[in-house]
């Protein structure tokens, strides 16, 4: 986002705007640790002990630092009956998302090519009739979805869960790189036309390696979407299947034996992790994939 | 740009020379659509052709299996006869006008303290966010625990002295949809403020400076004459808070589990519930159909104008 350069609207005047600043900051402050303070519980319980907890209250800090509950959540929480903790789960996510992402991006970068800078007749049409595909409720395609994966063998299994977010998925990339390609002049398509170069001679030497910007804003999207869906890993896997999200919820619903609330915390913190990261490192990107999300043209 | 691009080429082109259309020459100028065929097909059946099955089961006897005998508007007039379906309504509704509004508020206030050219905008900007890169069931898990009456803010008053604080909503299913909204807006509201942020920002300068010329304070400036001009951004961001409540279904699960009873249930925790666990395959279909037809009231004009607008 750009700042703003000249006269904003806040001016230097004295003691009065001194005044101004510092009420202006507490509330920033006080808005940051509002969203904050569950973080920090999250993490502080996560580093006591069971006996600390119950002792302690919400916001003490852990007096004895340990890190029991983060192993127990990786690999000694039980997850329904089997008491594997979350390892076993994250692995199904990561073997879900990779492919799903890259398929997802991939296929989403031709559509937007093909429907930009090679647009026939229809191709407006057919866009939104993609488009559309992003803002349907997913109970509407639950039932048959069910059915499709059972008739393909793919009920339960983590490569049904990879076509469905790969067919539900594209209607978003289709979307980000159609937006980024109508900014992309259509005069360097032309010339590598006029060059002899084809429809994919263009996509992967020209056009692909210049769109490295609406790459990074669509695998961070898909990637974060994916990761943190819940609704299809709970309706289309079971047991051994299930991605990280639904084991996590599993975890923290899981009646039986004594209720572990620092490992509860700890899963939490773990399976948010890998969204969490990639938050923190390419923030700008995730939140340009917000703003196309509301669909800017 | 409208014209198809492979055609203006092969016109400006000698005519002799393309005489003899070769079959690859053909397969090239037809590589676009079918490229895109696939693809398009994919959507056509995943989307639409499933689509049509569920408003197709939602008009027949199906009940444990899938039956497909019509039977007219039976399965809605089941739906509407289910006092839970009601419940799930009224905290749909409950829960989107109180999400959306604190979200707008929240989300208004925190653009407008943040465009007076703070230094460390970006560092606050970044924790407001973050919350919308968690998967709602870390939300709900934490939440779970915060507003838990026995481990969390009520335990923490009362251990601070107040013996007879009560905070129990959370498992009170009078109030119990409200800490939904408590942790849907901690969610969410960062969101709005980005939205409403670069709104502000792509405000005009000169607009404001005008503003301050005439004498108008930060506050006037603001409210008669910024925040009217992004009219735009307020709808697009009420369209994209709209669809979130409405296909809130994670973070229920997480927190509530729609409990206690059936006090929470929402549409979208309604129609899995029918569909994965009672068996009821004509109901949920139904129930999955008025969620579509809602969705489709308040997306399609505002897709409609917006891809319009951005048409060349």
């Amino acid at each position: 986002m750009r700042r703003r350069q000249q006269i904003g609207i806040v001016r230097r005047r004295g003691i009065g705007q001194s005044i101004q600043r510092v009420f202006l900051f507490a509330l920033l402050g006080l808005f940051c640790l509002y969203y904050l303070a569950p973080l920090i519980v999250m993490v502080s319980n996560s580093l006591k002990s069971l006996e600390e907890i119950r002792m302690g209250t919400l916001i003490s800090l852990p007096r004895d630092v340990t890190f029991e509950a983060w192993g127990k959540a990786w690999n000694a929480a039980c997850v329904g009956v089997r008491c594997d903790g979350l390892e076993p789960y994250i692995w199904n996510s990561v073997f879900m998302v990779v492919p799903a992402v890259a398929i997802s991006t991939f296929l989403g970068a031709l559509n937007g090519y093909a429907l930009t800078k090679w647009r026939f007749r229809g191709a407006d049409i057919i866009f939104a009739l993609i488009l559309f595909g992003a803002f349907i409720p997913f109970q509407v395609i639950l039932l048959p979805m069910a059915r499709t994966l059972g008739l393909l063998g793919l009920a339960g299994t983590i490569p049904g869960l990879i076509l469905v977010h790969t067919v539900y998925g594209l209607a978003f990339t289709t979307l980000f790189f159609r937006n980024f390609f109508i900014g992309v002049s259509d005069g360097i398509v032309q010339a590598a036309q006029v060059d002899g170069a084809g429809f994919f001679g263009i996509f992967f030497r020209i056009v692909l390696p210049m769109s490295l910007p609406a790459i990074v804003v669509t695998v961070i999207w898909q990637f974060t979407q994916i990761w943190n869906d819940f609704l299809f890993g709970i309706a289309f896997t079971v047991g051994d299947s299930n991605p990280v999200t639904v084991a996590l919820n599993n975890v923290v619903n899981t009646s039986t034996g004594v209720k572990e609330y620092n490992v509860d915390m700890a899963a939490a913190i773990i399976a948010a992790l890998p969204t969490l990261a990639v938050y923190v490192i390419a923030g700008a990107y995730f939140v340009r994939g917000l703003s196309a999300g509301a669909v800017k043209g | 740009m409208s014209k198809p691009m492979s055609k203006s080429v092969a016109k400006s082109m000698p005519k002799g020379s393309t005489a003899p259309r070769l079959f690859s020459q053909k397969l090239e100028r037809w590589l676009p659509q079918i490229v895109v065929s696939p693809l398009f097909a994919l959507s056509l059946v995943f989307v639409y052709g499933f689509i049509a099955w569920t408003v197709y089961i939602s008009f027949t006897k199906s009940g444990v299996m899938p039956n497909y005998t019509l039977e007219g508007f039976s399965q809605y007039e089941r739906l509407w006869a289910t006092p839970r379906w009601h419940v799930a309504l009224s905290n749909l509704l409950v829960f989107s006008v109180l999400f959306i509004g604190f979200c707008l508020v929240i989300g208004i206030l925190l653009a407008i303290l943040l465009d007076q050219r703070i230094r460390i905008e970006g560092v606050i900007r970044t924790i407001y966010l973050y919350p919308m890169a968690l998967s709602f069931i870390v939300t709900g898990t934490v939440w779970k625990w915060i507003l838990n009456p026995g481990l969390g803010i009520e335990r923490l008053m009362r251990q601070a002295g107040f013996e007879n604080f009560t905070f129990d909503w959370l498992v009170n299913s009078d109030f119990a949809i409200y800490t939904v909204v408590i942790a849907g807006v901690w969610q969410s509201s960062g969101y709005a403020m980005a939205l409403f942020l670069a709104g502000l920002r792509s405000v005009d300068d000169e607009v404001l400076k005008a503003a301050a010329i005439d004498g108008a304070g930060a506050f006037r400036t603001y409210f008669s004459i910024v925040l009217p001009m992004m009219r735009p951004v307020f709808l697009s961001t009420v369209i994209i808070l709209a669809h979130l409540a409405i296909k809130s279904f994670d973070l229920v699960v997480a927190l509530t589990g729609g409990g206690p009873g059936y006090a929470t249930d929402m549409p979208a925790t309604f129609m899995y519930s029918f569909a994965f666990q009672r068996s009821e395959l004509g109901v949920a279909a139904s129930s999955a159909v008025v969620m579509l037809v809602t969705i489709i009231a308040i997306i399609v004009p505002y897709l409609y104008s917006e891809l319009r607008g951005t048409r060349k």
